[in-house]
């Protein structure tokens, strides 16, 4: 048998594999697939405090090896969330972690303080790295200042796992990482979509409503396992590794490289199977090579 | 039993309608759930590095006996382009079933189904599976020239048929909107349109200025087809609305058109 648990600061998880946040909805959207139990965890659709109309169609556009969105953070709001999904998917046997946004220090704070209360959310994903909002979002990421106020404030009111979601669209990563990590981040995740566009030539006209939008997919996977690389030799908390992870190979690269745990996303509008698929192929893999817990891959990269 | 599947069909038909439509039937090795006209399959484009999201298509016809649907492939881009060169035998990957039906018609309601382009499918399995006396039916299936229509003579015994075409080569000369049908709307109980948005908004304005009840089978652009990614939104008077999981069938009262 081998042992797929991680720990993500206090959080156990039964195995290393989660879905990212505005991939898997709010876990119902999977759960008309499979039981959903079976994965890591999921990171849910970003919430906000109010209700966002997210931006204009066109949202979104294939590119090579990848695609651009612009959903920007379309969501009823976290009431609606709390009265409403919360009581239905509350029971999945697996932690559900509330990707929090703001557009102030002040909805932030606001938004994690309700959610605390929510018995079974055992963590936050505190987004400071969304690309397709006008106000706050990555605009907090960006910073050294920014990224330690909102993660100063956030610590303030929440006592379970805070995992702060980093933007790569900044020249070092590793000084965000570090600046969160020295207010109280119990751990990171990264990366974030990078910022991206792409325009119909024939007739001159971006392809996205908003000209610029965030790119995801494999052709991202080489650069975000470089900047968790980077991380994991920076920081002491958990990193969690994301960006382009398509297969088993790419999810073992991202453990290698020093993440704790891997979340797989645009993958899942390919086939909303491959998380599973990649938590099979994780077990086989530590089978072969005579793996007894998956924590001994982690950082394991051989230099 | 799970309410959506990813399953390889394979492929037992692929041939040519005309120039640029083509007929593909997948067949499943196990028993498809019930599909109804105005659902769809997110199928996977093989063979190319450079398509990297799926493809949605309405089915256009089910065989339970078989554990067949077809689709009516229409290229329109690379994507299709690319599902149409599928070889019988090859498999394909689905994602199905996916989105809501059209409000079926009651028993004595008259009905218009109109179709353009890779529209015509879903409107063809309407009238098919409705169940109405064929005297209540009829479908106006518009294009921009004769070649580009599909021979649809063996859906006559569902109903009456119309055409028109923007050159006049076959049926009336004109958009569907200009067909002799649309001079009286207030015969029809329903109308129901799929087809290239600028069709669909021209049908939608002249069911409501008749006051007949109409629904429209929308295109967005989508990246999952389950829910998921919310790209695929349309504007409606409950919201931003994902076509993919509350569509793609709309009500034309709910739409902001």
């Amino acid at each position: 048998m081998v042992d797929l648990k991680v720990k993500i600061h206090d959080l156990e998880i039964k195995n290393p594999v989660m879905t990212a946040s505005g991939t898997c909805g709010f876990a119902e959207e999977l759960a008309d697939f499979y039981d959903v139990s079976k994965l890591g965890g999921l990171l849910l659709k970003g919430t906000t405090l109010k209700n966002r109309d997210g931006n204009a169609y066109p949202r979104m556009a294939e590119t090579a090896s990848g695609m651009l969105n612009a959903v920007g953070l379309q969501n009823k709001g976290i009431d609606y969330f709390i009265d409403n999904i919360y009581p239905r998917i509350k029971d999945y046997d697996t932690p559900l972690i509330i990707n929090v946004n703001g557009s102030t220090v002040e909805d932030y704070i606001r938004l994690t303080e309700k959610v605390n209360e929510l018995e079974k959310i055992p963590a936050i994903e505190l987004n400071i790295s969304c690309p397709n909002v006008k106000e706050g979002g990555m605009a907090f990421g960006i910073t050294c200042p920014g990224a330690e106020m909102v993660t100063r404030e956030v610590r303030k009111v929440y006592d379970k796992t805070l995992i702060v979601k980093l933007s790569p669209n900044v020249t070092d990563i590793t000084e965000i990482a570090k600046a969160v990590e020295g207010q109280g981040a119990d751990s990171v995740s990264l990366v974030n979509t990078f910022l991206g566009m792409a325009i119909d030539a024939e007739n001159r006209k971006p392809l996205l409503s908003t000209i610029t939008g965030g790119l995801s997919g494999p052709a991202i996977k080489p650069i975000a396992l470089r900047m968790v690389w980077q991380v994991y030799n920076a920081v002491k908390i958990p990193v969690i590794g994301m960006g382009g992870i398509m297969n088993t190979n790419d999810a073992i690269e991202f453990l290698l490289a020093g993440s704790s745990a891997v979340q797989v996303g645009t993958a899942i509008f390919k086939d909303p199977f491959i998380p599973l698929k990649i938590i099979d192929g994780i077990k086989d893999y530590m089978k072969r090579h005579n793996i007894k817990s998956v924590t001994d891959l982690i950082g394991g990269l051989s230099v | 039993m799970n309410k959506k599947a990813v399953e390889d069909f394979f492929v037992v038909e692929n041939s040519p309608l005309n120039s640029t439509n083509f007929l593909i039937k997948l067949q499943s090795s196990s028993t498809i759930p019930e599909l109804k006209p105005g659902q769809f399959v997110n199928v996977e484009i093989k063979g190319t590095d450079e398509i990297f999201l799926r493809r949605p298509f309405s089915i256009f016809d089910v065989d339970y006996k078989e554990n067949t649907l077809s689709l009516i492939v229409k290229i329109l881009g690379r994507g299709s382009r690319k599902l149409t060169e599928i070889s019988v035998g090859d498999t394909c990957n689905i994602i199905f079933p996916l989105g809501k039906s059209f409000t079926y018609p009651k028993n004595g309601e008259n009905v218009l189904l109109v179709g353009g382009g890779s529209g015509v499918a879903p409107m063809l399995f309407l009238a098919k599976v409705s169940d109405l006396d064929p005297e209540n039916v009829t479908m106006l299936l518009g294009a921009r020239s004769k070649e580009d229509h599909i021979n649809v003579n063996n859906y006559s015994q569902y109903g009456s048929l119309h055409f028109t075409t923007e050159d006049g080569t076959f049926g009336e000369k004109g958009f569907v909107t200009r067909h002799s049908v649309f001079k009286d709307l207030a015969v029809y109980d329903k109308i129901y349109a799929c087809g290239p948005d600028g069709m669909m908004k021209a049908v939608a304005k002249e069911a409501k200025a008749a006051n007949v009840f109409c629904e429209v089978s929308l295109e967005n652009l989508m990246a999952c087809g389950f829910g998921v990614c919310l790209c695929c939104i349309e504007p409606t008077n409950k919201g931003n609305l994902c076509v993919c999981t509350e569509g793609p069938v709309f009500n034309v009262k709910d739409l902001k058109w």
